[in-house]
């Protein structure tokens, strides 16, 4: 029993080096890594800043989610800080309501640990959960490698959740009041259309999650 | 107009030199660039540029190797290895060896953020600034491989390119560059 538990752990070490040396080595065409379009998304079981667990299924009535993968300390995720707030306003009773998620290790970024994740979010007025990714193991399956980094996910009639957008919020990640294009709204707004996502991925600068 | 079809061709190129499709999004999502410019600041000792700007600066077709090394000064990951880029530049100079450092620092904190710090870790590399909000367009542009995360490096010899989303020790930049150079 005992040396098949050693050997469990030994497999899962050795698994987990390989998924870790995979971030450390060149992108090599065609093999992304973590979720691309129309994939089905896993759940998630986070806890919150209320100290309460959160799952998608905790949201029966959604017909999606915008999932940000965002932080305390990045300048972009602190200069998105107020959109998100406003694209929880503005979807939430449409339906998609936003869950933010907190991917780094405060053992390598100590302004971002739970506690100071409670503090960012009184003190902002966070309407949606912000959920502390403790394992480090959710934004890895996702595929976020920055702080702000959104997927857009919509539930399907047999309950699945399929990655429908992934990237930035908008064309302007540092500046909000020069927004020109908001690939975001504009993808939930085609979802709630009923239509296809005509831009289904973008790209922005971010802060590296923290490992 | 004229810009378009470079950046076009650029693309073709790019993607042929680096054998694989350009995704499709970025045909969908065409933005309009300003016209390329750049300034240094008043003491001349930054300059400023746009993606249209800065590109050619380190793509000329000569036997220099740059290494362009995507930062800022508030990433951590990104200044813990400014002194490896930084070696390698002094070490490396006469293999004609170029380190540009590309900081993604705000335009507005130039003077009083960027420019102090370049003075007082004394780098010796160039370092220009990014200021270009079109992230979308000149991201893919760099690589078709890069999620936008900071710290990113490129490396182009002749038209030979190797980018990198990931941070470095000393000895893997010296590596990573020995399959270049």
């Amino acid at each position: 029993m005992k040396t098949k538990s050693i050997l469990t752990v030994a497999v899962i070490a050795i698994l987990g080096v390989f998924a870790f040396s995979s971030f450390t080595s060149t992108a090599e065409s065609g093999t992304t890594k973590g979720y691309t379009i129309g994939d089905k998304a896993a759940n998630i079981n986070l806890k919150n800043v209320d100290g309460k667990m959160v799952s998608y299924d905790d949201y029966p009535n959604a017909d999606g989610f915008i999932v940000i993968f965002t932080c305390n300390t990045c300048p972009y995720a602190v200069a998105s800080e107020d959109r998100i707030i406003a694209l929880d306003k503005e979807f939430k009773t449409k339906g998609y309501p936003v869950i933010a998620i907190n991917p780094n290790n405060p053992e390598v970024q100590p302004d971002d640990s739970y506690e100071l994740m409670q503090k960012k979010a009184k003190e902002k007025g966070f309407t949606f959960p912000y959920l502390y990714d403790e394992s480090q193991s959710v934004y890895a399956t996702y595929g976020a490698t920055k702080t702000p980094h959104v997927y857009l996910l919509q539930k399907t009639a047999d309950g699945d959740r399929i990655v429908r957008y992934i990237g930035a919020i908008d064309d302007n990640v540092r500046d909000g009041s020069a927004v020109k294009d908001r690939f975001l709204a504009n993808a939930v707004n085609q979802l709630i259309a009923g239509t296809e996502v005509t831009v289904k991925e973008t790209k922005a600068i971010g802060c590296s999650v923290k490992q | 107009m004229k810009f378009t079809y470079l950046l076009l061709l650029f693309m073709v190129f790019q993607a042929c030199v680096e054998g694989k499709e350009t995704p499709s999004e970025e045909a969908e999502v065409s933005e309009e660039i300003d016209k390329a410019e750049s300034y240094t600041n008043t003491d001349g000792k930054i300059a400023v540029y746009n993606f249209e700007g800065l590109e050619p600066e380190f793509s000329k077709s000569n036997d220099t190797t740059y290494i362009v090394n995507f930062w800022a000064t508030w990433c951590k990951p990104c200044i813990k290895e400014l002194p490896y880029f930084e070696e390698i530049n002094s070490k490396y100079s006469e293999d004609k060896v170029k380190v540009m450092l590309v900081s993604l620092d705000d335009p507005k904190k130039l003077d009083s953020q960027l420019l102090p710090f370049v003075e007082k870790h004394q780098l010796n590399s160039t370092v220009v600034l990014l200021d270009d909000p079109a992230a979308n367009t000149w991201i893919p542009m760099v690589s078709p491989e890069w999620s936008g995360s900071i710290p990113a490096t490129l490396m182009i010899k002749n038209g030979a390119r190797k980018f990198y989303e990931r941070s470095f020790t000393y000895n893997e930049l010296e590596t990573e560059l020995k399959t270049i150079l």
